[in-house]
């Protein structure tokens, strides 16, 4: 434990002490919510376009935001892989959990503070502060769980390079788009809504929606959908870097 | 107790046999280099040795834990420098230094005072608080041996040590190594011959995976009949001497 513990502060200073980490993990999402916020103001209130309202807004860029966990864990995994740093870990006494607990532990904190951090600059653009922005920092828990395991699984599998293309383009567009933060998923509907209610990202958006505005029973079954997701991501990527560790040996 | 004791350990990789039947014995605080030219069997022989690889046959006991079954045990008892610097690039010296001491089971206070030992023995007191990844090479090699002996392992495997560094750089970690003698056993690579020459007990050469002589350094001059180490090394590792 003592061991693991030592090796996850090593992995917290690794990540926060990364510019491009504090860019993607608090300031990406807050201009990312003041441009969505900007765009809300042009809109004629006759629309009736609720979308961009600040309360729907925020919940779904602080979900939205914590797939950048997948992109601090996968590179820092897959630069310590490719490093000798790792050679000399791998001949010291940590066993295979205190590693996957130590690259993962010090991701849950970050992503707590990251949706506070969202939802504090939402306030400025007109959110109101309630104890329901605390209930889905913790309620987006799973999210963050789903993402830190999907940065060990992909920082396990591919090289730094393809980290970038994978982590920081394709599954930071997928979970934008289909987190229905940008555009209403149910005006499209078909297929699309059918794949988005199953994936993942907007049962996560939703369930953030719910919690910020204290509707906790409604926020239960989309929590269990990113549980289930979250459970899955990280059976699979304990058994791949498991594994993985035991080939290389 | 001896440090390492191997018996018929080989490593090969499906027809390709990188290590065959080394039978070695390292005592408790000797200094012995491992020669070979590249491809020869040396990288192999330290991974086996220190628990990072399985072997296909033989055995290998680390101060008499089993490496394959008391793992655990051995891995406790060792620690490595690996050939390319290998610290964490955004911690400082003292921060890597801590992480080392904390991740072979110091508590908090503990590691704080072994870092600040090594900083003292390593005289690296004007780097303390500077990133791992702002430093000189010839400060990244110190801080990466400094890591490695944090834990005050038995047996320390140093590959390439000196690898890159100026000649001044090198008389200092040489002087470093010197002073570790009697006390870590230790385990040299290097393709400086003058290197394994001067700091050495003893030096075995590997050639095509397998250990083709051993002894000190004048053992070897006077068994290959060389005039020199480097001749005796060229004529020993299977080369011919012009």
């Amino acid at each position: 434990m003592k061991r693991m513990l030592f090796f996850a502060r090593r992995n917290a200073l690794e990540i926060l002490r990364e510019p491009i980490s504090l860019f993607f993990g608090v300031l990406f999402p807050v201009v990312l919510l003041a441009l969505l916020s900007l765009i809300n103001s042009a809109i004629p209130a006759e629309a009736n376009m609720t979308l961009y309202h600040i309360e729907n807004l925020a919940p779904g860029i602080a979900s939205f935001g914590l797939c950048f966990l997948s992109l601090f864990a996968s590179m820092l995994i897959s630069k310590d892989r490719c490093s000798s740093f790792m050679l000399r870990l791998r001949t010291s006494p940590l066993r295979s959990w205190e590693y996957i607990a130590g690259y993962c532990l010090p991701m849950l904190p970050m992503a707590v503070a990251q949706s506070l951090l969202c939802m504090l600059a939402a306030i400025p653009m007109g959110l109101q502060p309630t104890i329901g922005i605390l209930g889905m920092a913790v309620g987006l828990l799973p999210t963050a769980c789903l993402f830190i395991a999907l940065g060990l699984l992909l920082g396990t599998v591919l090289s730094e390079k393809a980290i970038g293309g994978i982590c920081g383009a394709l599954l930071t567009n997928l979970s934008g788009w289909l987190s229905g933060t940008c555009f209403s998923i149910e005006m499209i509907g078909g297929t699309f809504e059918t794949v988005c209610k199953v994936l993942p990202f907007y049962p996560s958006a939703l369930a953030a929606k719910a919690l910020l505005n204290g509707q906790w029973s409604q926020a239960v079954g989309n929590i269990g959908i990113v549980t289930a997701w979250a459970a899955a991501a990280a059976i699979a990527a304990v058994l791949i870097f498991t594994r993985k560790m035991k080939r290389d040996h | 107790m001896n440090a390492i004791e191997t018996k018929g350990l080989s490593k090969h990789y499906g027809t390709k046999k990188a290590l065959a039947c080394l039978d070695l014995t390292v005592k408790d605080g000797e200094l012995f280099a491992l020669l070979g030219v590249n491809g020869a069997g040396k990288t192999t022989t330290i991974k086996l040795l220190s628990c990072l690889m399985a072997p296909s046959s033989g055995s290998a006991c680390i101060y008499g834990h089993d490496i394959l079954t008391h793992t655990h045990e051995a891995r406790s008892l060792l620690a490595t420098s690996p050939q390319e610097t290998a610290v964490a690039p955004n911690l400082t010296t003292r921060e890597n230094l801590e992480l080392m001491a904390g991740i072979y089971g110091a508590s908090l206070p503990q590691s704080k005072e072994s870092a600040a030992r090594m900083i003292a023995a390593f005289n690296m007191g004007e780097i303390e608080n500077i990133k791992a990844k702002k430093l000189s090479g010839g400060w990244q090699r110190r801080l990466s041996i400094a890591m490695a002996l944090i834990s005050q392992p038995k047996l320390l495997f140093l590959d390439e040590p000196t690898l890159g560094l100026d000649v001044l750089a090198r008389r200092e970690l040489w002087s470093i190594i010197r002073g570790l003698k009697g006390k870590t056993t230790v385990i040299l690579t290097t393709h400086y011959l003058e290197e394994a020459e001067a700091l050495s007990d003893r030096i075995g050469i590997l050639s095509h995976g397998m250990l083709s002589a051993l002894g000190t350094a004048q053992e070897l001059i006077a068994q290959s009949g060389a005039k020199n180490f480097e001749d005796a090394f060229i004529t020993l590792a299977g080369g011919a001497v012009s």
